[in-house]
């Protein structure tokens, strides 16, 4: 396939570029937001997309995952031990909840249990307020099917990592002097409109998405 | 893609007359270009946006050589594998190859428009592996061994009752089912299998950062994720126009696509890819494989007004708002790609000769030019590949197949026509006489050329004298 890389780069050589100015239209600007007009932001939009959006106290937010969980009927949670979250979790764990199922072992090792547990929870890289997502940087620790595989995803965002936009965060942050493997915006649950443009919650990805905002 | 020469008209009439599929159709349509509208309601802003976006993809095809070189190496640094493909046979070779030395026979796809216009499907098919298509209204179509009639909702032209009848015939111990949420549970049951069992994963490529070797993809339903997190093995496919420069590049587009697209402010997911499984982390691919694929845009990339096309986003806002693609739907094209963006690519790629006629399936309304998030001028596109089809004098860039509808009678007819306007005194001749003869013509029978053109067109009235005569009788100097 050398060949027809040079041959593609050959071509596009040959062929004459015009000669053009530096300057560009910016995109429009985003407004700065203080961090309660940023929750409430995240918050609104992301219920709109059929997320359920709790904001918590943070030192009660362990409280308001348990009562999460005690609502529902789930065969296990699937958690990162290795995490601040995880450690929380471990350290305070009631009988009548739904098993903590550690991540530990490469997917290759484990997929049927990834594949057959009801509920996963992470923690988030941050959130975007224009749009309502949450960021999610998975890791060793916290891998990438957590947030995928089981129907019900639970996901823990610290309120100040709320961002305007994605610019900003990506600008703050300075995504782009080291991305890591895999990096994700994430709306909502899962969705479809391929079937007369019905929006249909819960497809491939989960059914359920929580969000726990840690604020004061 | 397809070697047959498409019967356009044939093609026409028969959409034309499916009510069903005219039913269909425009519900979809009507209700994706007021979502488009609700989400860009500030025409300012919307301007300013599509500026941007416009401005950021210029930028990128300026300098593409450069960032398609930038790509592949920091792809490269972050392991990611580069190949390169002058055509969809190179591309599918790349395919096959990698398939074949991991033992895989079970691959499950993305959707992808450029898989598509390599026939990816059917390629693996020949030689006895399944690529399952794992997006909702990709599965419906794949189920129907038909294409995509939309570039964005690819099963837009079946109702839920085609769907039900489809699942219940095609899947085994599938009951009849109208309620969509239902459908949608059964193909999440049989997929979910899929992506368990699945060993390659196939996707497309959204935006491609050459700063990062970042490949962006756009979904909503998860299986785009499923494909590029489960199996061991990943391949992305994408057209070499794809890539972009900076990663701060990629939030105008985002939002210009699923804005255009959908009227969503985000897709659900947002899946960035910069790397195979790291040691140490426990998921995703072991392997990742970007395949780039010229397939002609090279060429097109060689005319400055050209490589406009290649500034899409494969948004799908401009099908939405054509009056031409919302009453015929996709499949009347006979192309992979199409709409007005389809009808401005597929003649550069395929040549003029077989989809040169897609170029006349435009009133020239201009609303995909209003709507594109990029600003690529599609009427200008349109109008050069139809002054090329009757162009024979060869440049440098000129369009594959130039020329083709070239005859000695219309070539006459023009001349004439030229030369009588240039010389006065047959001008002043010829218009008299068609001031005698006009008025009667619509008396004659209407026969060949003429009863072509009269069927769906009111024959103009001719007047009994012309401008210069009625000039000269108002004592105006008309020299």
């Amino acid at each position: 396939m050398s060949d027809a890389r040079a041959n593609i780069l050959a071509r596009l050589r040959a062929a004459a570029r015009p000669v053009v100015g530096d300057t560009e239209p910016d995109a429009p600007p985003v407004p700065e937001l203080s961090q309660a007009d940023k929750i409430a932001q995240l918050k609104q939009r992301m219920e709109t997309m059929h997320a359920e959006v709790i904001v918590t106290d943070r030192r009660q937010w362990l409280a308001t995952l348990k009562e999460v969980l005690r609502k529902r009927q789930l065969n296990g949670l699937l958690y990162g031990p290795q995490t601040a979250v995880g450690a929380a979790l471990a350290a305070d764990w009631d009988s009548d909840l739904p098993p903590l199922v550690g991540y530990e072992q490469s997917v290759e090792d484990c997929k049927e249990r990834l594949f057959s547990i009801d509920a996963g929870i992470t923690s988030t890289q941050g959130g975007l307020a224009d749009v309502g997502a949450l960021i999610l940087w998975p890791t060793a620790d916290e891998p990438r099917l957590m947030s995928l595989a089981p129907p019900l995803h639970i996901a823990v965002l610290e309120a100040d990592k709320i961002h305007e936009s994605l610019a900003s965060a990506m600008r703050r942050e300075r995504w782009a002097e080291g991305m890591p493997t895999n990096a994700l915006l994430i709306s909502g649950p899962s969705k479809t409109a391929d079937i007369e443009l019905v929006l249909t919650f819960g497809v491939h990805g989960p059914k359920e998405l929580v969000v726990l905002v840690l604020d004061g | 893609m397809t070697e047959i020469a498409v019967d356009f008209p044939k093609n026409f009439k028969k959409a034309l007359g499916d009510g069903q599929l005219r039913r269909n159709l425009r519900a979809a349509m009507d209700t994706l270009g007021l979502r488009r509208r609700t989400l860009f309601s500030d025409p300012e802003l919307f301007e300013q946006l599509r500026a941007r976006g416009d401005a950021i993809r210029q930028r990128a095809l300026r300098q593409l050589p450069e960032l398609l070189e930038r790509l592949e190496q920091k792809c490269t640094e972050n392991g990611i594998q580069v190949h390169w493909a002058e055509t969809p046979a190179d591309a599918n070779a790349v395919f096959l190859e990698i398939i074949q030395r991991h033992h895989a026979t079970r691959v499950i796809k993305g959707k992808s428009m450029v898989s598509e216009e390599v026939h990816l499907n059917h390629f693996l098919h020949e030689r006895g592996i399944e690529a399952l298509e794992t997006d909702l209204g990709e599965y419906i179509i794949q189920l129907e061994h038909e294409t995509p009639s939309h570039i964005i909702v690819p099963a837009i032209h079946k109702n839920r009752d085609q769907i039900a009848k489809l699942f219940h015939e095609k899947i085994p111990n599938t009951p009849y089912t109208e309620v969509v949420e239902e459908l949608n549970a059964i193909a999440r049951q049989v997929l979910r299998e899929k992506f368990f069992a699945g060993e390659i994963g196939v996707s497309g490529v959204n935006f491609a950062v050459a700063e990062t070797g970042t490949l962006c993809l756009v979904e909503n339903e998860g299986n785009g994720r499923m494909c590029t997190t489960a199996p061991p093995v990943h391949i992305a496919i994408m057209g070499i126009e794809k890539v972009v420069e900076r990663l701060e590049d990629v939030p105008p587009l985002l939002r210009l696509l699923t804005g255009s697209a959908t009227g969503q402010l985000i897709t659900t997911y947002f899946n960035m890819i910069s790397s195979p499984r790291k040691p140490g982390e426990k998921d995703g691919p072991k392997e990742v494989h970007l395949i780039l694929l010229d397939n002609g845009r090279s060429k097109i990339w060689a005319d400055p007004e050209l490589r406009h096309t290649l500034k899409c986003i494969r948004c799908g806002t401009c099908l939405n708002h054509c009056p031409v693609y919302t009453r015929l739907g996709g499949h009347a094209y006979g192309y992979v790609y199409p709409g007005p963006i389809g009808s401005i690519l597929t003649p550069q790629i395929e040549g003029l000769k077989n989809a040169g006629a897609m170029a006349t399936a435009s009133t020239f309304c201009g609303a995909c030019e209003e709507v594109c998030p990029v600003k690529i001028p599609i009427t200008d596109i349109l109008r050069r590949l139809r002054t090329e089809s009757y162009d024979k004098d060869e440049t440098p860039n000129s369009v594959k197949e130039h020329g083709y509808k070239s005859n000695a009678t219309e070539n006459m007819t023009w001349k004439g026509w030229a030369f009588s306007n240039a010389t006065p005194w047959i001008n002043a001749v010829s218009a008299k006489l068609l001031g005698l003869v006009g008025p009667q013509l619509p008396k004659l029978p209407a026969v060949g050329i003429v009863k072509q053109w009269s069927q769906s067109r009111a024959l103009p009235s001719f007047a009994t004298k012309s401008l210069h005569v009625l000039a000269k009788e108002k004592g105006i100097a008309d020299e």
